[in-house]
């Protein structure tokens, strides 16, 4: 995929996981014990060649600085390219209002590079692919546009911030739906787009001179007749997360190897800021099954189906089960949480006990004493 | 300057391509992390690394320095190794004389004081700390030392001071040591007499050309003004196959006073790797585990190094695992240092414990070198040193049974 330019959106979706992002923007939640969300979109935009990578920002944007840096981790530290975030335009009078405003506050940047396509991507997925097939076919078909989805299940209880595609046999789009009362598999968009960056510069500011925002809506739905707009199916793993109950499933589906082999296939890592943690240190009363564990933490009590975070202390006695904790808690003396997501730097005193369920975890939100 | 051009030929299978400062330490480490990270930590940003023995493992493993902040515009870390000049050509004929032969390296950046360092240890130490006390004493040479016990002092060089610290005698490796401040081989010099010393070391044919054994005693000679440093933290030489063993496992000591995680942070190139994951039958203790490891059997008072897979009913105890190693299902490992990619066939026994060795004398640390396969139901012994694949009779056969 040369000449290609990536486009991060690094708010999208946001209102979906609204507990986990008071502070934080969607690409800066933590997952997978030792991610950021937005390591997946970005080591998925490195393994597929793109050098050259925008991401915008909308707010709450400071710990996603803080997260990428100069994009080293990612290799995207260039002279030529490499890996630029985006501060909001400030002459957007009520912020932005969609993704065409979003992107037309960066169509100087976008205009500034020599790329020819360019792919967009959210922060929203977890998964690690590299997007070379899709670009191929979205050259061969000669789509105007190509989008990535998913067949999936929806459920009704899931989160409702999907689009989801009517296709013909050929892979060209013929009905967007947003938000459809429709249950069972679905092609389920994963807000992943490619198209040449001559046609998105003109969308963007044809649609910017109607007044409109909607980036679905008015342009991959009501330009089914005037383009080709082709969907690729992504055949890999992927997760999405659209709610507080997806984003617990999403962790402790990482307890499953072939999820894990899915997502972290030798040669293909994904990337993430280094912390220069110690390896994890399990005391002699420790004992741990079915768990991952980052690095930095020390594990003197009992873990059992749970997502440890770096730097979390897990004190003798407490029992930890079917739980996320992140990064920098403490975990007190015979303690017990089942079923709980303790969001960072969380300290759980000595005896203390919460419990949710599987269908409802509990959260506990960051830097809180309980 | 920190010089890591030894052969660290003790450490057998371990070195065998690799210089010793590379050699992987306490889970994600390696050794020279931690004098690096000194020097970092102590606001040295320019350092020199002399290498001699097998360097190429350990310059790709230094790179641009970045790890450990040290890609500077001014200053950074540099490789040195011998070179060619118009002169002739040399290898390091010694310590002192690799630093003579970078004598441009330290005048490019005209410091007022250089720090010579090993890479061959284990410890935190603030050379900053140690570089106020050479101003404050106005010393030529400033040396480093530590107490130690008796019976291992005739293994180091030995000073004796006087009570304000001037040193007023060094023996190397002495058979009746007069006291127990060992050298710990980290000296502060004032670039001027460390200059000196080493042009009139160098023009001196029968010197050995080293810090310990001709340097320090000719500037004693001489009426230089050398200090002795004391320092009361931890700090092991790791140049030996148990002393290795020794340094990893007193990281599973809460009271050992080298804590990994504290402010003062050892820096590595680490790996990129998913979170470790312990399995469901999995029995985990009393261990230092890494990045990208699985653990499905059991581990128990051992150091995992990153992407080390544990199968299940292994059994890993009192051990040492570096990267990407594998124990197969029913294999046990016993006091034991695994290099990187090891293959440990299914119910293969690797070591032992002492209490089940008999004859003690033929009891030690059984090491596996790099790469190697240990074939399914052999058995390698306590002290064993394996450098080639290993197979008891009749267990190649086995292995065809097993798959």
């Amino acid at each position: 995929m040369k000449n290609t330019l990536g486009i991060v959106f690094s708010n999208m979706h946001e209102h979906m996981m609204s507990d986990l992002t008071p502070h934080r923007c969607m690409g800066s939640i933590p997952i997978g014990g030792r991610y950021r969300l937005i390591d997946f979109a970005l080591s998925s935009l490195v393994h597929s060649g793109v050098k050259d990578v925008g991401i915008i920002t909308k707010t709450n944007y400071q710990s996603l600085m803080d997260h990428v840096g100069n994009g080293r981790e990612w290799d995207l530290s260039r002279k030529i390219g490499g890996l630029v975030v985006l501060p909001p335009s400030t002459h957007a009078q009520t912020g932005q209002s969609g993704r065409v405003e979003a992107l037309n506050g960066i169509m100087d940047f976008v205009k500034s590079r020599g790329a020819e396509y360019v792919i967009t991507t959210d922060c929203d997925t977890m998964m690690n692919t590299p997007f070379d097939d899709m670009f191929d076919a979205h050259i061969q078909s000669g789509a105007d546009i190509t989008v990535l989805y998913k067949k999936m299940e929806l459920r009704e209880e899931g989160g409702r911030d999907v689009y989801v595609f009517s296709l013909n046999t050929d892979g060209k789009i013929n009905a967007v739906l947003a938000n459809p009362p429709l249950f069972g598999e679905q092609n389920v968009y994963l807000n992943v787009m490619i198209t040449s960056k001559s046609l998105l510069e003109y969308l963007v500011a044809d649609c910017y001179s109607r007044n409109l925002f909607n980036f679905e809506r008015d342009i991959l739905q009501a330009g089914l007749d005037k383009y080709r707009i082709n969907a690729y199916e992504h055949k890999g793993y992927v997760t999405q997360l659209n709610s507080l109950q997806a984003y617990y499933d999403a962790n402790l589906d990482l307890l499953n190897p072939q999820v894990r082999r899915d997502l972290f296939p030798r040669g293909l890592p994904v990337y993430t800021k280094v912390q220069d943690d110690a390896p994890v240190r399990y005391g002699l009363s420790a004992k741990v099954h079915n768990s991952l564990f980052a690095d930095g933490c020390l594990i003197e009590g009992e873990v059992e189906n749970s997502v440890i975070f770096r730097g979390v202390t897990i004190k003798k006695g407490a029992k930890v089960k079917n739980s996320v904790i992140l990064q920098g808690a403490t975990i007190g003396e015979n303690s017990s949480l089942d079923c709980v997501i303790t969001d960072k730097d969380v300290i759980i005193r000595e005896g203390r006990a919460f419990a949710g369920h599987h269908t409802y975890p509990v959260y506990i939100s960051r830097g809180a004493v309980v | 300057m920190l010089l890591a051009g030894g052969q660290g030929n003790r450490l057998y299978a371990l070195t065998r391509r690799l210089a010793k400062p590379a050699v992987h330490y306490g889970g994600k480490y390696r050794i020279i992390d931690f004098t690096l990270s000194n020097c970092v930590n102590s606001g040295i940003d320019t350092v020199g690394v002399l290498t001699q023995y097998q360097p190429l493992e350990l310059s790709e493993y230094i790179g641009s320095g970045q790890p450990w902040d040290l890609d500077r515009i001014h200053g950074g870390i540099y490789v040195l190794p011998p070179y060619q000049s118009g002169s002739g050509a040399d290898w390091y004929s010694g310590t002192a004389n690799a630093i003579y032969q970078n004598m441009q390296f330290i005048l490019r950046y005209s410091p007022d004081y250089v720090l010579i360092l090993s890479g061959d240890h284990i410890y935190k130490m603030d050379y900053s700390k140690m570089l106020e006390y050479h101003q404050e004493t106005q010393a030529d040479c400033t040396i480093a030392t530590l107490e130690v016990p008796k019976h291992e002092a005739s293994r180091f060089g030995i000073l004796a001071s006087d009570a304000r610290g001037r040193i007023t005698g060094f023996e190397e490796k002495p058979s009746e040591p007069k006291s127990l401040d060992a050298s710990m081989g980290i000296y502060i010099f004032s670039t001027e007499s460390l200059i000196r010393y080493l042009t009139d070391d160098n023009a001196n044919p029968n010197s050995h050309k080293d810090f310990g054994k001709n340097i320090i005693p000719n500037m004693l000679g001489n009426g230089a003004r050398l200090f002795a440093y004391p320092f009361d933290g931890y700090w092991k030489d790791v140049g030996t196959i148990d002393s290795l063993w020794e340094a990893n496992m007193d990281l599973l000591d809460p009271s050992t006073p080298l804590d990994l995680g504290a402010d003062w942070k050892i820096y590595a190139r680490n790996a990129v790797r998913p979170p470790q994951y312990i399995g469901d039958g999995a029995l985990v203790q009393n261990s230092i585990i890494s990045e990208g490891a699985e653990i499905y059997g059991t581990v128990d008072f051992s150091v995992v190094f990153p992407d080390v897979t544990v199968e299940e009913g292994a059994v890993l105890r009192d051990s040492i695992v570096m990267p990407g190693s594998i124990i197969k299902k029913g294999a046990v490992v016993e006091y034991a240092i695994l290099a990187e990619g090891c293959v440990i066939g299914q119910h293969a026994q690797v070591g032992a414990r002492p209490e089940d060795t008999p004859d003690k004398d033929n009891w030690g640390i059984a090491v596996i070198g790099r790469g190697i396969t240990v074939y399914p139901g052999s058995v390698v012994p306590a002290k064993a040193m394996v450098e080639e694949d290993w197979s008891t009779s009749g267990s190649k056969e086995t292995e065809e049974a097993l798959v």
